[in-house]
């Protein structure tokens, strides 16, 4: 047993089964556990308990409008890409109360939802969902107003990231620059290697969760093995988005002929919204009683697809499918960077695989590219 | 007004959307389905401390009906009543609509940009507003009318749909001997209306003002924006002296929904006032 | 509301299976409430007894297949100021409406050992098709909070809060993994309006529309994605024409693929 603990940004090697201990030692630490575990077909974040609730042995295969999880051969908890769901519907969850409001003869008493949030420990956050929860970070609390709910998550949340040692058809984080590498952002880093994982310390609190581990520093020969896990991972990278001539390139195409071809295939059904782990839109759902003496506020995931999304008295602003596909990848390449300084995508490619008619995002810029005005 | 004992639990005071209560003070009928509501807040800091500029806005809030943005349309060197003139248009303002003085009512605000009061000191203004779309624009005439002298020549052209849907109409001539030259015209007239009869735009013809030195501010539905916009740089006004308030579906106020964007711009937080030179690629291109 | 003028409530019940009549019992606690602020006049699945119009509000389940029905829903309308149409039947015709594709005689040849005492109309069609409808609660059955929000909003003046957006969306909100895209399941999800709480999906099925079309939906790119992914054409025409299948949407959906097919 090592007799201390691995300072910040060292690197060591711990056997795999000893991430358990990690585990054990984040749960005494207060925090819940959400990790990948298979249910319904397909690899979902939930609470786990332990090293049995995840993946072993399992990846997944994606293309557009596509995903199967099969066997592998290797018994590797990490072997896997991004799934349906992402880190944001714990950070910034799609159902959230905001208060309540008890009226009594004239008077109103306001009762804010004061639940406290679970202090999460996040299990296997990939580099491309990092960025993502970076990005979300800037909306939601990166500027003169503060979301208060989304504060109280992030504030207190442990990341545990892994390194991806594959990719899909459907990634494309390497031109996004947002991966297949956790660069920062995290507490620890892994990177699954057959007999062990290589972790990196990304602060205090992931050297902490690393006692009673039996670590080793990494050798030079592990690191070299870490690197090309990584470097597969980024060269089977199935797309790429090109980027140097955004926002631009949209902007000036907002009446371009693509807007009505991707409006022909495009569902509006808001998946490609909610599966992506930056798209941060709500609405409020209001529920009262029936003599209207009680009242709550409840604060739901909302998608710029959903039709009454741009209602205003006297009409719809985005009224055709065309429309809102257009404020959607609008929003996405070009506008979030005037916004908030980044892309708003991270090149997760999750609204392709979940797409149920497998628009491809990178597609339909290239073909806005194709035939650009000027 | 109410003694009504108002609670709210406040532990996270920071949290934008808690809303803050208030109370009505008076209920004024304005024109045809439109009512001002003049709302204090209950508690007797807030009043105090509470302040806004013109053109901003609050978020309305009726439990189980919902929130809505309004405009403030009341003074704002007066701030601690505010005004709202409301038309019965939707489910949350047809159920504010049934509101009596002493009534409580949720509001959270002020939002938004403001209108370029002191950016326009010393020019001459001309003030383009449709229907309900002279609300916002009521606290920039107060403002002038305070200090008549810091401003040019100062015109009004407002137009609704018929005489019954003008606003304020009992204030014209308050604000004609305040020195500000107020042209009304509507679109349908009936057997009593002996004014104008055409859409706003038009009013400019009728205007004779030194354009060099002249700033615009408009707010009405956007099709008459948009020809306003027209009249105004037919007159080599100049894009960055065109200002113009936009309404999108508001949900938040802050910037976190999503839902009033246009562009690059949150309507909520850039806006609702905008300087047309900033939004012109996206203005007017359709369902944007 | 005051209790001294309670709005007065009828239900009533066309070709139906009773279902969401069901539903609107099953509120139970707030059935009690309910009764405090409406007057339940006319609702012969709760009572016997019976009070006379003219009603407030009448909540129609079904849909008209008889002639009779026809006079009746006139009728009935004359007597309410709101009629809310509840449930698929009411709302689009139901899965009676199976046998607008179909020749009903036959039916009635084959099922029955004396044919001549049945009369029935040839279609099977929703309240809408005979007299004007104030509002419309799809659902097989409602969902009875939706039912309550109707009567709520009702009450309080306002409109409801119903969201007009595809299941999808309550499939995301629940964590519910795409059956489509992880399984290959045909599912009208996407062209659906929300309202059930993505029940089905949760349990591994494929939405079958219970709560009929979304607004502004497209029928055709998920059609032709499903033939793509080898769903057969027949299996996608019967789940086009399930519980509300001969709302505008995915009636013309399926016989538009019948068509290709010939």
């Amino acid at each position: 047993m090592s007799p201390s603990l691995p300072r910040v940004s060292a690197s060591v090697a711990m056997p795999k089964a000893s991430l358990q201990q990690v585990f054990d030692n984040l749960r005494a630490a207060g925090y819940m556990l959400v990790g990948p575990t298979v249910r319904d077909g397909a690899i979902v974040l939930e609470e786990v308990d332990g090293l049995d609730d995840l993946p072993l042995g399992w990846t997944d295969e994606q293309r557009p409008g596509h995903y199967r999880l099969t066997k592998t051969r290797d018994n590797h908890y990490f072997d896997y890409g991004v799934g349906p769901h992402s880190w944001k519907e714990f950070l910034h969850p799609s159902r959230l109360p905001l208060f309540s409001v008890e009226k009594n003869n004239g008077n109103w008493t306001i009762r804010p939802a004061q639940e406290p949030p679970p202090r999460y420990a996040f299990v296997g956050v990939r580099a491309c969902d990092l960025a993502a929860i970076a990005i979300q970070d800037r909306v939601l609390i990166g500027s003169e107003f503060r979301d208060p709910h989304y504060a109280a998550r992030r504030e207190q949340v442990f990341v545990l990231a892994v390194n991806c040692s594959q990719a899909n058809s459907t990634c494309f984080c390497a031109s996004m620059k947002t991966g297949p590498k956790a660069t920062g952002g995290f507490d620890l880093a892994l990177t699954e290697l057959p007999d062990i994982f290589l972790a990196e310390i990304g602060s205090e609190a992931g050297s902490e969760a690393l006692g009673d581990v039996p670590w080793e520093a990494a050798t030079a020969f592990d690191l070299g093995r870490a690197s090309r896990v990584i470097q597969r991972a980024e060269r089977q990278n199935g797309r790429q988005m090109q980027t140097d001539d955004l926002p631009d390139l949209l902007y000036e195409n907002l009446e371009h002929p693509r807007w009505d071809e991707v409006a022909t295939r495009c569902l509006s059904c808001a998946n490609c919204t909610l599966v992506c782990p930056t798209c941060f839109c709500t609405t409020v759902e209001d529920v009262g009683n029936l003599r209207g003496t009680s009242a709550e506020r409840i604060r739901i995931a909302d998608s710029c697809f959903n039709r009454d999304f741009s209602h205003v008295h006297g009409g719809n602003i985005r009224p055709s499918i065309r429309s809102r596909y257009r404020q959607w990848l609008t929003h996405k390449l070009a506008s979030w960077i005037d916004q908030f300084g980044t892309s708003g995508c991270v090149g997760c490619g999750r609204c392709i695989t979940w797409c149920p008619v497998g628009i491809e995002i990178t597609e339909e810029v290239n073909a806005i590219r194709a035939k650009a005005a000027k | 007004m109410s003694t009504a004992f108002l609670t709210s639990e406040i532990p996270n005071p920071t949290d934008p959307m808690l809303p803050h209560l208030a109370t009505i003070q008076d209920v004024k009928p304005t024109a045809a389905g439109v009512s001002t509501f003049s709302l204090v807040f209950a508690n007797p800091e807030e009043r105090a401390n509470h302040c806004f500029q013109a053109g901003q806005f609050n978020m309305l809030y009726l439990p189980g009906a919902g929130e809505v943005a309004i405009s403030l349309s009341s003074d704002p060197a007066q701030p601690e009543v505010m005004d709202h003139t409301i038309r019965d248009a939707g489910s949350v303002t047809r159920a504010i609509g049934r509101l009596k003085v002493g009534d409580v009512i949720g509001v959270r605000g002020p939002y938004g940009s403001a209108w370029p009061l002191n950016k326009t000191l010393g020019s001459n203004l001309v003030i383009v507003a449709g229907g309900i779309g002279l609300a916002p624009l009521r606290p920039v005439i107060l403002s002038i009318l305070r200090q008549r002298s810091a401003y040019g020549q100062v015109v009004l052209l407002y137009g609704a749909r018929t005489p019954a849907d003008l606003l304020y109409t009992d204030e014209f001539d308050k604000w004609r001997q305040g020195g500000i030259d107020v042209q009304v015209t509507v679109d349908l007239g009936d057997k009593s209306w002996r004014g104008l009869v055409g859409v706003v735009p038009q009013l400019f013809y009728r205007i004779r003002i030194d354009h060099k030195k002249t700033a615009v501010m408009t707010c009405g539905p956007e099709i008459m924006m948009r020809f306003v916009i027209y009249e105004a740089l037919a007159r080599r006004i100049p894009k960055e002296r065109i200002f113009i308030s936009m309404e999108r579906n508001m949900k938040c106020a802050v910037g976190f929904c999503g839902h009033c964007q246009f562009g690059p711009t949150f309507i909520c937080k850039q806006g609702p006032v905008l300087n047309f030179a900033a939004i012109e690629p996206f203005f007017g291109k359709e369902d944007f | 509301m005051a209790s001294e003028a309670r709005p007065r409530l009828a239900v009533y019940k066309f070709a139906s299976c009773d279902g969401c009549q069901l539903a609107l019992l099953n509120l139970e606690d707030e059935l009690l409430s309910l009764v405090g602020e409406v007057e339940i006049a006319y609702f012969l699945e709760a009572s016997s007894a019976t009070l006379p119009g003219p009603y407030d509000v009448a909540l129609v389940e079904g849909s008209v297949t008889t002639a009779e029905d026809v006079e009746r829903i006139r009728g009935i309308r004359k007597d309410a100021k709101y009629l809310i149409t509840i449930g698929a039947c009411a709302t689009t015709g139901g899965i009676q409406a199976l046998r607008n594709w179909k020749d009903v005689d036959e039916f009635i040849r084959l099922v029955y050992a004396r044919p001549e005492y049945i009369h029935t109309l040839k279609d099977s069609t929703p309240i809408s098709s005979h007299v004007a409808v104030d509002f419309e609660l799809n659902g097989c059955p409602i969902n009875k909070a939706q039912a309550l929000e109707v009567l709520t909003a009702l009450l309080q003046g306002r409109a409801p809060h119903l969201p007009p957006h595809a299941v999808c969306v309550e499939c995301k909100r629940h964590g519910t993994v795409c059956v489509t895209v992880a399984q290959g399941i045909a599912c009208l999800g996407p062209l659906t309006h929300a309202g059930c709480g993505a029940l089905c999906p949760a349990f591994n099925r494929g939405c079958y529309g219970c709560f009929g079309p979304m607004a502004d939906p497209n029928p055709d790119s998920l059609t032709a994605h499903l033939l793509d992914i080898g769903v057969p054409r027949g299996h996608i025409i019967r789940l086009l024409r399930g519980f509300t299948g001969y709302a505008d949407t995915f009636r013309a959906a399926s016989e538009k693929l019948e068509k290709v097919a010939q």
